[in-house]
């Protein structure tokens, strides 16, 4: 014990200069396998210290070829397999991959299949916002926020079980209107989650907003400017984070959201904590959404015309739509066959993702883990 | 862009002026929004009155084709869509510096420009720096075996202050490349690594011109149509993997 003592004085009077450890520079492994990568993202970081100096990401460990398997299933088939790349926001998903194929047919849903699809799509959000939400607090050191978020979600994944016995790869809607009809008590059912879930958002703040630990590990953390973001491609919540106000609903109304009366929240900084706000003020759109939807609507078909087998025109059409994530985009282009000759996906996390390393150089390494979760990506969608 | 809207929902007005309202507060990052946001709406109509007179004859029926039978032409479209001459102020720019090299055309309310090869780094720029498509959505590329140019690579463009979406494709061969757009847009960068891995077609000047998705050794490029759906390395499997198939 004394010898150690003695050597370690010694080191600390006799050579100050020289580090015990080159630690100048710094590199490190995250992931694949790590609970805070929110799948299997691998992350190289090099550091000085404890900062970041940069970092490397690397993906792929989900790939499964989504596009490639698209270009060998019909039109209708593929429909189950887009549920499977953003796992938590299937319906979206699916949603505009249908009214991709719907504008290569120059089919357009009819009216109350539009309303269930925004019921579907904007319970699908809040879904979606409420997993980041628990995930993300819970990576940052706030476990309770997992339950409460988990315990309200189970509402809506109750709404989709009952609509089509599914509750994560809905596969809810079909080329050309819906899957199923309504089933009876579907508006009652939405309108209770409405009366449930408002005071929950409340909750969730209350828990958050003001919290000193929260505000200390998101305000200043992993800042990107509406430069950056609009270089990088970067949209969705983390875009208006940064004060940008663009969404597709309002931007280029897809389905039937021009009928909808909705701000779009925005921030400042676009730091984490901005990126929280700005996800908390989407779900009560969300929810002003489905309250003037479920109201509204209409009797009538729930699906249009469309040939039992698909054979579109020759030609190309990208389509795209505000997902939870960001700009969700299809591009498919038909040879006239039952199968789309290319089918691409452009997915919001993919994109997001590449934002990782301007937003974490010179933050420290906790907080990379807090700038993953508020990137909110879903590997499923990143290596498709 | 303001067509694409159109087409889905037949009366566009009421629903369009939100967008302007709510883009005005764009900060520094992308000016000239409150101007352009405007133009989005006013614009299909103000294109319609502006755009045929310096255009010829063949010109007339593609302004009116996109903006106006969207309503009354829906039932007639299906019978045999084809891709007509799309024509506004910015390609009569474009056309004017850069000749018979860019072929615009519309389908199903989406404007895009087939571009020469050649032109392709100027003409993104233009579009980034000029015509304020500051948002290059996604890039990719479509195989064509049977061409002697075998790839279509197209850029997806949008731009926040005109509130419009078009793409660019052009054609190239196979072994050839392409000049890289990272320089132009910073998020370029991993959706060029994304069309390396899955076609091999490369961009000159990529600052980091690796495979994205699959493992760097492996061999092939599986979105070419030659490569069969159940094709893969099998000995980057089996050295790998540690085993004899992955399937």
């Amino acid at each position: 014990m004394t010898d150690q003592n003695s050597s370690l004085s010694h080191l600390d009077l006799e050579a100050p200069e020289k580090p015990f450890l080159d630690a100048n520079e710094l590199v490190i492994n995250m992931g694949p396998q790590h609970p805070a990568t929110h799948g299997v993202l691998r992350v190289i970081l090099r550091l000085d210290g404890e900062k970041v100096l940069g970092l490397e990401c690397v993906i792929g460990y989900l790939h499964r070829g989504v596009e490639k398997i698209g270009e060998h299933r019909t039109y209708t088939m593929f429909n189950p397999y887009v549920d499977r790349m953003d796992y938590v926001a299937a319906v979206s998903n699916g949603l505009g991959y249908c009214e991709t194929v719907e504008k290569l047919l120059n089919v357009e849903a009819p009216p109350r299949a539009q309303y269930v699809r925004v019921i579907l799509t904007e319970l699908n959000r809040i879904a979606s916002h409420q997993l980041w939400l628990g995930t993300h607090a819970l990576d940052i050191g706030a476990i309770t926020p997992l339950f409460y978020t988990f315990r309200d979600r189970e509402e809506i994944l109750k709404i989709y079980e009952k609509y089509c016995g599914a509750r994560l790869t809905t596969h809810a809607f079909r080329i050309g209107g819906l899957q199923y009809e309504t089933y009876a008590g579907f508006e009652k059912d939405v309108k209770n989650f409405l009366d449930f879930f408002r005071p929950k958002i409340d909750e969730y703040e209350e828990l958050l907003t003001t919290n000193r630990i929260w505000v200390e590990r998101t305000k200043n953390v992993g800042n990107i400017s509406a430069q950056d973001c609009i270089a990088l491609g970067v949209t969705g919540p983390v875009l208006r984070a940064s004060g940008v106000k663009w969404d597709l609903r309002k931007a280029q109304p897809y389905a039937n959201y021009k009928n909808f009366d909705f701000d779009i929240p925005i921030g400042q900084n676009g730091d984490t904590y901005d990126r929280y706000l700005v996800r908390m003020g989407e779900m009560r759109q969300s929810v002003r959404i489905l309250q003037q939807a479920v109201y509204a609507i209409p009797e009538g078909p729930i699906m249009a015309k469309v040939p039992k087998v698909m054979k579109p025109a020759v030609g190309e059409v990208y389509h795209s739509i505000e997902a939870p994530k960001g700009e969700l985009g299809y591009f498919i282009v038909s040879d006239g066959s039952t199968q789309p000759y290319r089918l691409r996906v452009r997915p919001p996390s993919f994109v997001n993702l590449q934002a990782l390393d301007v937003m974490c150089r010179g933050q420290l390494v906790a907080d990379v883990i807090a700038v993953i979760g508020t990137l909110d990506i879903v590997l499923g969608e990143v290596d498709r | 862009m303001s067509d694409e809207i159109k087409s889905p929902l037949s009366p566009p007005p009421d629903g369009d002026p939100k967008p302007t309202a709510d883009q005005t507060t764009v900060p520094g990052g992308v000016k000239a929004t409150a101007s352009g946001s405007v133009q989005s709406d006013p614009k299909s109509p103000a294109e319609k009155p502006a755009s045929p007179p310096p255009s010829p004859v063949p010109a007339k029926p593609a302004s009116t084709a996109p903006a106006a039978p969207a309503k009354p032409a829906a039932p007639a479209k299906p019978a045999a869509p084809t891709p007509t001459p799309w024509d506004s102020p910015l390609v009569a720019k474009l056309r004017s510096s850069y000749g018979s090299g860019i072929e615009p055309l519309t389908y199903a309310g989406q404007n895009y420009m087939v571009v020469d090869r050649s032109l392709i780094p100027e003409i993104l720029q233009v579009l980034r720096n000029q015509e304020q498509f500051d948002y290059c959505v996604d890039i990719t590329a479509v195989h064509y075996p049977k061409r002697e140019k075998q790839f279509d690579v197209l850029w997806i463009l949008y731009s926040y202050a005109r509130n419009e979406r078009i793409r660019v494709t052009t054609q190239i061969g196979d072994g050839e490349s392409i000049p890289s757009s990272v320089p132009i847009w910073t998020g370029a960068n991993w959706l060029e690594r994304e069309v390396y891995d899955m076609f091999g077609i490369k961009f000159d000047g990529h600052p980091d011109m690796k495979r994205i998705l699959l493992p760097d050794g492996w061999k092939g490029h599986p979105l070419r149509k030659d490569y069969g759906i159940l094709q893969q390395d099998n000995e980057w499997v089996q050295i790998n993997l540690g085993i004899e198939s992955g399937q």
